[in-house]
């Protein structure tokens, strides 16, 4: 029951997923092309609503469910933030996905969008074989 | 059920993607981040001696869980809550696109680029393994993708998540601009 959870949740966020739309190509040159307000607007107002609940958690020292503090670890900066962003950039507008939506497109049927994923996958893995000699 | 099959409009939808923030951290205390999921796959699925897949993955399972959810998600919504109308494209972005090459204009995707029949080709090969490639490959090496870094860093205000948002944003931008159009024309 305590992993379950988890499933729950990307059910969820997959659903979101698919209806806001975010799961489109056409949305994503929309958006690089700035002739359409919807992914700024939802991607703005999921900031802002997390931003909100970032403070909430941290002002009224919410815990978890199961009793624990909450803790957030920070993303330290280093090179590959830069280098490794305008990567993921570039193959955000080929694609038209970043990852969660190629989970989402998969589950959808879209099956041919099974090859971006493992591509993806095979990304992961050419970088953890080349980190130590790339800049950080 | 019409609430269902249509699709939601941006204050519907961000709100609720803002709102996985602190269902993760309260129900899990784990931080929204889909990128990790594609480490800890190499880390359960590819046997290696490479150090920066030999960690315990399974303490991370939840990740995998979360994203086994949002493949089934998206069966969920793609097959049961389906928009029965076109997606709606604003006019520009059609006729920009038409310019391109790009004909088809009704599913989630262009067929004429996304697909089998187009994997074989060297435009849709670029496009969808290529920009795939890229897109494991940058977010492992930003550390984070549009929800660990945008959503996730954003809202707990940490200045290199905004380093990598302005990042992913404007090499997506120049790439639509100025790299799109040459793939366009393989």
């Amino acid at each position: 029951m305590n992993k379950i959870k988890f499933i729950l949740l990307g059910f969820i966020f997959g659903i979101i997923l698919i209806k806001a739309e975010v799961i489109s190509w056409f949305r994503i040159q929309e958006m690089f092309r700035f002739q359409a307000f919807q992914m700024y607007g939802i991607i703005g107002s999921a900031v802002v609503v997390g931003m909100i609940s970032v403070w909430l958690i941290k002002r009224n020292k919410t815990k978890t469910i199961s009793g624990e503090e909450i803790k957030i670890e920070g993303k330290p900066f280093n090179k590959g933030t830069v280098y490794g962003g305008i990567l993921f950039g570039m193959g955000w507008a080929m694609t038209g996905a970043c990852p969660g939506p190629l989970y989402a497109m998969v589950g959808s049927g879209v099956t041919v969008i099974l090859v971006v994923l493992l591509s993806a996958v095979l990304g992961t893995y050419v970088y953890g074989l080349l980190k130590d000699k790339l800049p950080h | 059920m019409n609430l269902l099959t249509q699709p939601w409009p941006w204050y519907v939808s961000g709100p609720l993607i803002g709102l996985m923030v602190p269902a993760l951290l309260i129900l899990g205390n784990k931080p929204f981040g889909i990128s990790s999921s594609l480490k800890h796959i190499c880390a359960s699925c590819i046997p290696t001696q490479v150090k920066f897949f030999n960690y315990n993955w399974k303490a991370e399972s939840w990740s995998l869980l979360f994203v086994l959810g949002v493949a089934m998600g998206g069966l969920v919504a793609g097959y049961f809550f389906q928009n029965p109308n076109p997606i709606r494209i604003s006019e520009h972005t059609v006729s920009d696109l038409s310019a391109l090459g790009v004909k088809n204009f009704s599913g989630f995707l262009p067929e004429d680029l996304f697909s089998f029949k187009a994997l074989l080709t060297l435009r849709g090969f670029t496009l969808m393994v290529v920009g795939g490639f890229l897109v494991g490959f940058g977010t492992r090496w930003a550390n984070g993708c549009t929800s660990g870094h945008a959503i996730m860093g954003l809202s707990n205000l940490q200045w290199p998540s905004l380093v990598a948002t302005c990042c992913f944003f404007g090499a997506g931008i120049l790439t639509t601009w100025f790299i799109l159009p040459l793939i366009m024309r393989l």
